[in-house]
């Protein structure tokens, strides 16, 4: 990890209301601004070493209102749900939740360099929007095609296991009623982008 | 019979069946009946919120109102995946704390003709409802074959016992429910230290070498401790530790061989179903010379096979193959299949 100094309101594009603006984005209330910068969430988390912030340093930096910065780490993307953190945070604070606003956040805006976790999780809500349900072997699939294909030679036996052992669908599972699932994330969508 | 809707979850029908077989056999012996939503689709997993939050809530809250709608005599909701019960019951907790997520998600849900009133259906996980609404006594009164012998790590992940919203786990990190459950089946109990701890989620696909260190951690410890087989809840954590075991192996260069299997796996064995019903053979790390161990019936179709019999059929198969079938993707004109 690379250590430095966090000086507040010196971002490249200071953004006063940065706070405001995640805090308000994520489900629930966040309790963000609670925050008191102890380490228990980096103290907890198995992908902190992974981190090139751990997660009280990028609340540091969100508060600082250092938008960029922020975006562009891979903090967010690192973080596995594990909820550790979350339980353990004198101030409660929605960790996971504002790690998924900031996901979404530089996915909107393409503000993550690797494009490899943005990539999977638009397949996979892709498959979703499409037939409501997902799909494991296409995922996996096409993923490991585009981003790991040096990997899908070793990866061919497990595939043909798990289809011999009849755990990979071959083709996916559509709704009865996709049109009505349709219609509701079109109007969410809608909503989203309208507020 | 104790009567609850139920939500399957996208896993059950594909790389968790063994979960789904083995949860069937143990339904009538427990006095459970469950009745699955009409039509719910998918929780969206880890990944819809990654994208967008409002759909993403929408998505989860067209099962909670298909759910409400259902509800007749239990407005008990039941999951058994754990992305999928912690989706399901976080939703509903953060529609009922933010106002503005509620009007939200209704008028979204609006335009398929549904609503949802917050705290209207009660999400809980198929364990905890086996513990608390079962209870151990009555699961013991089933047993007709112990797993005396069986040395079992009981192994939970993350998404069941946090983050907790309704407050049901005895411990957010060392939660003892799965310990009494395998217990009340004979089998003998390893203190697990790693039982709550992160099997990688989907880092396995997006960040391989991160996947398969955590993954390593898990069946290294398992072993250390001399455990026959690792128990889990999950159908994210089995796919991980069980399909991926492999893949590990190889980018460590270890020879781990940690068989994981289903609680209701277990519970369906000590039942005194056979193993071909509770879905074991579906396993990639085979988990029937530990079963056979302890005197289990198990079938041998491929059990004769020794390792290297196998790396070399594996190898010859791989070499026809070269790669993974393409699966049909939207958009594809063959995509569509019978269901
Ligand atoms: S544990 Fe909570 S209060 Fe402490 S630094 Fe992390 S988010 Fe802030
Ligand atoms: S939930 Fe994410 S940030 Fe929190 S401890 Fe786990 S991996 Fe780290």
């Amino acid at each position: 990890m690379i250590v430095q100094e966090v000086v507040p309101g010196r971002g490249r594009t200071g953004n006063a209301r940065f706070l405001e603006e995640v805090s308000a984005a994520t489900a629930g209330v966040s309790r963000l601004e609670m925050c008191i910068q102890c380490g228990c969430c980096g103290g907890s988390c198995p992908s902190a070493a992974e981190m090139d912030h751990t997660p009280r340093r990028l609340f540091a930096l969100i508060r600082a209102g250092m938008r960029d910065e922020v975006l562009a780490s891979n903090t967010p993307w690192m973080c596995v749900s594990c909820y550790h953190c979350v339980v353990r945070c004198p101030q409660g604070v929605h960790v996971v939740d504002v790690m998924y606003t900031l996901k979404s956040m530089a996915a909107h805006q393409r503000a993550y360099r690797d494009a490899t976790a943005p990539d999977f999780s638009r397949t996979f809500v892709r498959n979703v929007e499409a037939y409501g349900r997902s799909f494991e072997l296409g995922l996996t699939a096409l993923h490991y095609l585009k981003h790991f294909r040096l990997r899908l030679p070793g990866m061919a036996p497990m595939g043909i296991g798990m289809m011999t052992r009849g755990r990979l669908g071959l083709r996916p599972r559509r709704i009865e009623g996709s049109d009505q699932l349709a219609a509701i994330l079109r109007r969410a969508k809608g909503l989203e982008d309208g507020s | 019979m104790s009567h609850y809707l139920y939500y399957p979850g996208c896993s059950m029908e594909s790389s968790a069946a063994a979960y789904r077989e083995s949860l069937e056999t143990v339904l009538g012996p427990l006095g459970i009946r469950l009745e699955e939503i009409d039509d719910w689709n998918c929780c969206g997993a880890t990944e819809y919120v990654g994208i967008s939050l409002l759909p993403a809530y929408a998505l989860i809250a067209r099962n909670l109102a298909l759910a409400a709608r259902q509800a007749d005599g239990t407005r008990t909701l039941v999951a058994a995946c754990s992305a999928c019960y912690l989706n399901l019951a976080k939703a509903d907790h953060y529609l009922q704390e933010s106002r503005t997520l509620a009007a939200n998600v209704n008028s979204a849900l609006g335009a398929g003709g549904l609503a949802y009133r917050a705290g209207s259906v009660t999400v809980r996980h198929l364990l905890e409802v086996i513990i608390t609404d079962v209870g151990l006594d009555a699961v013991r009164a089933a047993v007709s074959r112990p797993l005396s012998g069986l040395r079992v790590a009981p192994y939970l992940g993350c998404m069941v016992p946090r983050p907790d919203p309704d407050h049901r786990w005895t411990d957010h990190e060392r939660p003892r429910e799965l310990d009494l459950l395998l217990a009340a089946l004979g089998a003998e109990v390893v203190d697990y230290p790693l039982k709550t701890e992160c099997c990688g989620g989907h880092m396995t696909q997006i960040s391989p070498a991160i996947g398969f260190e955590l993954i390593r951690r898990l069946i290294a410890e398992a072993t250390r401790l001399g455990a026959d087989l690792m128990v889990t809840v999950c159908p994210m954590c089995q796919m991980n530790v069980d399909a991926f075991q492999g893949e590990t192996n190889r980018h460590f260069g270890t020879h781990y061989r940690m068989p994981i299997l289903f609680y209701t796996q277990l519970m369906g064995l000590a039942f005194g179903r056979e193993a071909r019903e509770v879905g074991i053979g579906r396993e990639l790390v085979d988990a029937r010379p530990a079963l056979a161990r302890i005197g289990l019936p198990v079938p041998s179709t491929a059990a004769e096979e020794t390792p290297e019999t196998k790396a070399a059929r594996i190898e010859a198969a791989h070499r026809r193959r070269q790669a993974l079938p393409m699966p049909p993707m939207p958009g594809d004109a063959r995509e569509e299949g019978p269901r």
